[in-house]
């Protein structure tokens, strides 16, 4: 029972970024081929989905760890009550609201994204440059995809700095300073990379390639 | 007449289960007041600010110079000892209301046995006693005690439960409190001995894996505990029970 609890919630905590965390990383480095134009993303694209036993790779490292990470994740947000923010408006009190607020947001913008894309996929539907462009050029759906990747980004970055609290790495306040600081970093970095690969699907210059 | 008044607003409640309400009180102001002299002047004198009278405020108190706990309360919105905070440094009017995490006896008192019943819980003692005279512990080196005496200053007055986010009906979170103290109790060279069993204690639902990290705790110590390091150490040691338990017991 006492193993148990505690071996969710370190569950929990590893998942996040091993395997999630990890293949935020590599969907986003696909994505920033992107900005090569549509072969370079295409190529990527296919790389990925020409990997040998593809359907467990998927299920093991994405699809179980996603579902497990987003219930037991979506069980510990309930848990907090985030009225005493107003009364005590510290950093890290206002990062704990964020992290569960952007979790609950990045999982619905996964449900909605996974159904567009993979989803189509095993319908038959090509998942391609065209794909992309043909969604994002709708200003309502580029702002979503905006505010769910940058969501998700900022989960990633600042559960790695809850993850090295939680696991006992960073132990003093000087340590977790510096690591809100490195993690921050990561977060703008990251979003970078990411809000520029989601504009380069609708750079005018590709979409006369793709015609 | 323009004589200086203290404008206290305090939330109250008349049992366990009736409904709060809001009563203000104008006191007379006299320099160098902390709350519970403003409190002390209500007890005097029930009258509230429409004139009428009331019954006195409850609250706790006990040591009136901060190490006691007693006197925890919510004050202008942050939980924090009554005796510490002095009128002349808080904004008016006055808002006091009670610890609400914990369950309200009366107005501004609070059962804080919550608190009492997680010491048990993670064992924040050192068992000592035997059929036969144990002899001597070890030393303990004197970076360990400095850190250890920064501990050992918790009083157990509630703080740091009221302002964590985690700690509410909703969830079983003891608190940073508890997990401090075994934090102490393992640093001590006798203590260390029974480390395990507090380890295995803060596993279950409700121990030190359901802190969320959002440092409230540290921030409204008013000893200055360093409790989310302590947080951190016992999750250090936790990570290093749970490997050893599984890869080598």
């Amino acid at each position: 029972m006492a193993t148990s609890h505690f071996f969710n919630r370190r569950l929990h905590s590893l998942l996040g970024i091993i395997p999630v965390g990890a293949f935020l990383l590599v969907h986003l480095t696909v994505n920033y081929m992107a900005t090569r134009g549509p072969e370079s993303f295409n190529s990527a694209a296919h790389f990925m989905e020409s990997l040998p036993y593809l359907a467990v790779l998927e299920w093991v490292l994405i699809f179980l760890p996603l579902l497990y990470h987003a219930i037991y994740g979506l069980y510990v947000a309930f848990q907090a009550d985030y009225g005493n923010v107003t009364n005590y408006g510290y950093f890290r009190n206002f990062m704990f609201m964020l992290q569960r607020i952007t979790g609950v947001i990045t999982l619905i913008f996964l449900g909605w994204h996974i159904w567009e894309t993979r989803v189509q996929m095993a319908f038959g539907e090509e998942l391609n440059f065209e794909m992309m462009t043909n969604i994002l050029s709708n200003t309502g759906m580029m702002i979503f995809y905006i505010v769910g990747v940058v969501s998700a980004i900022f989960h990633f970055s600042n559960g790695m700095w809850s993850f090295l609290v939680s696991w006992g790495i960073t132990i003093g306040p000087r340590s977790q300073r510096l690591s809100s600081y490195f993690w921050m970093l990561v977060f703008v970095l990251v979003s970078i990379i990411a809000v520029s690969a989601l504009f380069a699907f609708v750079n005018p210059e590709y979409i006369v390639t793709i015609g | 007449m323009s004589e200086k008044q203290i404008h206290l607003i305090v939330s109250r409640q008349d049992g366990p289960e009736s409904k709060p309400y809001t009563e203000e009180f104008k006191i007379p102001y006299r320099p160098n007041m902390n709350v519970i002299s403003v409190l002390m002047e209500v007890q005097k004198n029930p009258v509230n600010a429409k004139g009428e009278k009331t019954t006195p405020v409850v609250w706790e108190m006990n040591c009136l110079e901060e190490v006691c706990g007693a006197c925890s309360m919510v004050i202008n919105g942050k939980a924090r000892q009554a005796c510490s905070a002095l009128i002349d440094q808080l904004e008016q009017p006055i808002r006091l209301d009670a610890m609400r995490t914990f369950p309200i006896i009366r107005d501004l008192m609070v059962d804080r046995s919550r608190m009492f019943d997680a010491l048990k819980r993670v064992k924040a003692w050192i068992p000592i006693d035997g059929t036969y005279d144990l002899g001597q512990g070890p030393r303990i080196p004197e970076k360990v005690r400095q850190t250890a005496y920064e501990l050992s200053k918790c009083m157990t007055c509630g703080v740091c439960l009221e302002v964590c986010p985690n700690v509410n009906s909703n969830s079983p979170f003891i608190g940073a409190a508890p997990i401090s103290q075994a934090r102490l109790f393992n640093t001590h060279p006798t203590g260390e001995m029974n480390k395990e069993e507090r380890l295995e204690a803060l596993m279950y639902d409700g121990g030190a894996p359901d802190c969320g990290n959002s440092q409230n705790c540290v921030q409204a110590c008013p000893k200055g505990i360093p409790l989310t390091t302590s947080i951190a150490e016992i999750n250090r040691q936790l990570t290093v029970y749970s490997f050893k338990k599984f890869f080598v017991s």
